[in-house]
């Protein structure tokens, strides 16, 4: 095991994190202004990567495709959101689990329907295709540096977003108080179309970018939803620096468990029954994660202490 | 007479920079009404929940009849004899009358987990539950569902709650938020009634009702009791008169 | 009697009579597909004790459901290779027997509802969603990851477990043997659903702190309310993997978790059959709908939004109104 090897799982680590953030930013933000859990978070990322595909196939650009899934995932959020969630926003938790788990099976069947079965394959632009040498001798793919690099940056323009911007303002007031909102004459149905079309955009952007690396089909959003969900948790609902947070140490506990616990238990076990032991042990490690969170913190490391009104 | 079913001692409670409670210290006797008054945000609410244990203090303790309760849950508390009604009422809606006292019944004698005898089968605790129900004057609403009874209806319905839990103390919350004056009527002799069953630690805003029925007023402002005494030298006590009723306020 | 009642018992001798003719008839599909009903819709009266009587809205039962599948797959495979499951601290054999097996698939789902209950209780509302949905993640992860038992590709479970006096192999033996479960869970269900336990379960759902106030524990309510629901669906699960001859990771997927939630919602949330009711209408709509078209997840995607949307209180609200008051 090199130094180099492990600054690549750690960087990998540092992606998948990132792309994580990406869903968990749009869930967080759309749980904490409009009190709504959206399970079909994970078919706007699906459609992002599925319109990516599609477009970059038809013009032979990845730039036209992520441009596409930005634009569809927004599009099929503010779809979603005029004519499902609107009705569900003063509804409970249960309605709103059903209604979007309904939504799931909706868009899932649907892109089958139109793309079919077999998963859909989009390939790194050539301008970023090559690797670029790192410390210790080896070598770090491009591309995957530069969704490091978008996540980052996604990370920062959404805090200077919601605290430098008269958008973020309200959010931040929408987080507090509804009907405060209201009171500051704020349109608050646009608002919510607003936040529900960036969260979208986040997700299908996310879709896109990891299009590239895995294949494109049908039912690659949802593990990648309950990852966010993972994420809040461990971040606290409605921060935006908890999921951030939150998503780095996710996947880079995934990361690193994946790749060093079956090295570990080579200690211990034949080579075999280590890497059985050692996968099997790391597929749980982000919930042991989790749930040593929930021991400490009940409401995430970042969540507001709940407290009695 | 210093034998006090209820002692606070130096209760503190800050949420973030903001002080609610700051260095209480107050003690209930037996047989007694004991009013809790002061202006809005004085942190009224807040004490009462760090008596009843659904707030946690950053320090000091509460004593139940001699019995250190810092560290018992909300559940534990009543179980201890703390009987506590909500300032905004709070009963189960969708149960009806007589369920809901049923269930404090159930809560008080320990019987929950039993699960194959129907709850409203339980001859001695639906009876206990009766009682307490006609005690407040609800015996014919009995099977009305919680939700369609009337406000102050509703509060009676919290006040027999709190009885059929037969407490050391009552806790009472603005037993009469939110009801007109026939209503308020009604309460007032229930409450009472209660001083001989329990003491009550009674947080009103009602200045009538409080100089009608405290043995005891404390004034509690910023977080900090300002003074507590027999209604009288509340009235006549000129700090209480400042800084909480005005200069020329007439009780 | 009132519609509620009817419906009720509609639902009960509605599905015997159905695999009953199907038998006279010759269609054993069509006994397996009530076998399925039931065993689907024991699933969900064990979500609808956590659920529907205690407001927990449990996103990870295919844990449950898949436990009690795996208590079937491993205790099989080892009777067929006659191999002990484990001998250390004491000796488990393998085991055909469906009542030896049923323990163990109600024990290890218990300690497994106790384990994600104790922890997932921490939390409410929408963090409780989240992290049932987590844990199940888990246990689907694991199971995939895990070589021992058939890893991702599942085990087969060759000939079906046998109870006594009957011939499990016969589509309704084994029916029979189902519908008595779930009978069983009903019965459990109603009476704890208006025992003193259900009463202050009931009364969580609608106000956590008045029930505290009147001296209840409730995170031991609602814990004893999950393990008690934990185990009906791991039952559930045995009986499925039984039915199927077959159990794989997929019994522990998130999906399997949405479905049987559907069953709770699509009946009617709390009502004692509506489980039964919501899993007869999966059934008929993968039947028939997946007869017209191979996408037909599309339609009941609609159907499900059109029910939450327009119809609350599920099936058992439109045909039955609202729920009667508790007791």
């Amino acid at each position: 095991m090199t130094a180099s090897l492990i600054l690549e799982q750690l960087l990998n680590g540092v992606q998948f994190g990132v792309m994580i953030f990406l869903m968990a930013a749009g869930l967080t933000l759309v749980f904490g202004v409009m009190g709504l859990i959206n399970l079909a978070h994970g078919s706007l990322y699906m459609i992002g990567a599925f319109a990516s595909a599609a477009v970059a196939a038809f013009t032979g650009s990845f730039f036209w495709g992520l441009a596409a899934s930005l634009a569809a995932a927004a599009a099929a959020g503010v779809l979603v959101e005029a004519l499902v969630m609107r009705r569900l926003y003063d509804r409970d938790h249960l309605d709103q689990v059903l209604a979007t788990f309904a939504l799931i099976l909706i868009f899932s069947e649907g892109t089958r329907w139109v793309f079919g079965s077999f998963p859909l394959y989009l390939d790194i632009p050539e301008v970023l295709s090559g690797a670029v040498p790192i410390p210790g001798g080896g070598q770090y793919p491009v591309y995957r540096l530069c969704i490091i690099f978008v996540g980052l940056a996604v990370g920062v323009l959404l805090y200077w977003l919601i605290h430098h911007t008269r958008l973020g303002i309200r959010i931040r007031a929408g987080e507090n108080d509804r009907e405060m909102i209201d009171a500051l004459g704020v349109n608050i149905s646009k608002l919510y179309t607003a936040v529900f079309a960036i969260g979208a955009a986040l997700a299908g952007l996310a879709g896109a970018m990891v299009g590239a690396i895995q294949s494109v089909q049908v039912g690659m959003g949802e593990p990648v939803l309950i990852l966010a969900f993972v994420v809040i948790v461990i971040g606290g609902i409605g921060s935006i620096r908890g999921a951030f947070i939150g998503s780095l140490l996710v996947g880079v506990t995934d990361t690193m468990g994946r790749f060093l616990l079956p090295e570990f238990f080579r200690l211990f076990f034949d080579p075999a029954g280590a890497t059985a032991a050692g996968s099997a042990i790391a597929s749980m490690a982000i919930y042991l994660l989790m749930a040593v969170v929930l021991i400490f913190r009940p409401s995430g490391l970042f969540g507001a202490r709940r407290v009695e009104s | 007479m210093d034998d006090p079913v209820l002692e606070l001692h130096n209760l503190s409670k800050s949420f973030g920079a903001l002080r609610v409670t700051n260095d209480v210290c107050l003690k209930v006797e037996r047989k007694t009404i004991h009013a809790l008054i002061g202006p809005n945000g004085a942190g009224k609410s807040t004490l009462i929940g760090q008596i009843a244990g659904s707030i946690l203090p950053d320090s000091g303790q509460v004593i139940l009849d001699g019995e250190d309760i810092s560290n018992v849950s909300v559940a534990g508390r009543t179980r201890r004899g703390l009987a506590r009604s909500f300032q905004v009422s709070a009963v189960i809606p969708d149960f009806t009358v007589l369920q809901n006292g049923v269930l404090a019944v159930q809560g008080s004698r320990g019987i929950v987990y039993r699960f194959f005898r129907p709850a409203l089968g339980e001859g001695a605790v639906v009876d206990q539950a009766r009682t307490r129900i006609e005690a407040v004057g609800l015996a014919d609403r009995e099977h009305v569902p919680a939700a369609a009874l009337s406000h102050g209806e509703r509060r009676r319905l919290e006040l027999a709650m709190a009885t059929a839990l037969d407490p050391k103390i009552f806790l009472l919350d603005e037993p009469m938020a939110g009801i007109g004056t026939d209503g308020s009527e009604e309460i007032t002799t229930i409450l009472d009634g209660l001083r001989h069953t329990a003491p009550v630690l009674l947080v009103e805003h009602d200045m009538d009702v409080v100089f009608r029925l405290a043995d005891m007023v404390s004034v509690l402002v910023d977080g900090k009791i300002l003074a507590t005494g027999k209604p009288a030298e509340i009235q006549e006590n000129p700090d209480v008169r400042r800084v909480y009723l005005g200069e020329d306020f007439e009780f | 009697m009132n519609r509620e009642l009817l419906l009720n018992f509609a639902i009960g001798l509605g599905l015997p009579l159905v695999a009953g003719v199907a038998l006279l008839l010759d269609e054993p599909f069509v006994v397996t597909l009530a076998t399925r009903v039931a065993i689907l819709g024991l699933a969900g009266v064990g979500l609808n004790l956590a659920l529907g009587l205690g407001g927990l809205v449990s996103f990870g039962h295919a844990v449950f459901f898949g436990i009690g599948g795996y208590a079937v797959g491993v205790l099989a495979s080892h009777a067929q290779l006659y191999t002990p499951v484990m001998t250390w601290p004491f000796e488990i054999s393998g085991s055909s027997s469906m009542p030896a097996i049923w323990l163990v698939a109600i024990v290890a789902s218990a300690l497994a509802g106790l384990l994600i209950g104790a922890l997932s209780l921490r939390t409410s509302g929408v963090y409780f969603i989240m992290i049932t949905l987590a844990f199940g993640q888990m246990a689907y992860y694991f199971a995939i990851s895990w070589p021992a038992y058939g890893g991702e590709d599942g085990l087969s479970i060759y000939v079906r477990n046998s109870f006594p006096r009957l011939n499990t192999l016969v589509p309704f033996d084994f029916f029979v043997v189902a519908y008595c479960v779930l009978l069983c869970a009903i019965l459990l269900f109603s009476r704890v659903a208006i025992s003193p336990f259900g009463l202050a379960l009931n009364a969580t759902r609608q106000n956590l702190a008045r029930v505290q106030s009147v001296g209840i524990e409730t995170y031991r309510l609602q814990l004893t309310a999950f393990v008690l629901s934990a185990v009906i669906t791991g039952l559930a699960g045995a009986l499925y993997a039984d039915l199927n001859r077959y159990v794989s990771p997929s019994m522990l997927s998130w999906t399997i978790s949405g479905e049987i939630m559907i069953f709770v919602i699509l009946g009617g949330v709390g009502r004692t059959w509506a489980p039964v009711l919501g899993a007869a209408v999966f059934v008929i709509l993968e039947q028939w709908l997946g007869g017209v078209s191979e996408y037909w997840q599309i339609f009941l995607g609609v159907i499900l939004l059109a029910v939450v949307l327009f119809a609350r209180g599920g099936l058992y609200g439109m045909i039955a109104g609202e729920a009667r008051h508790h007791g």
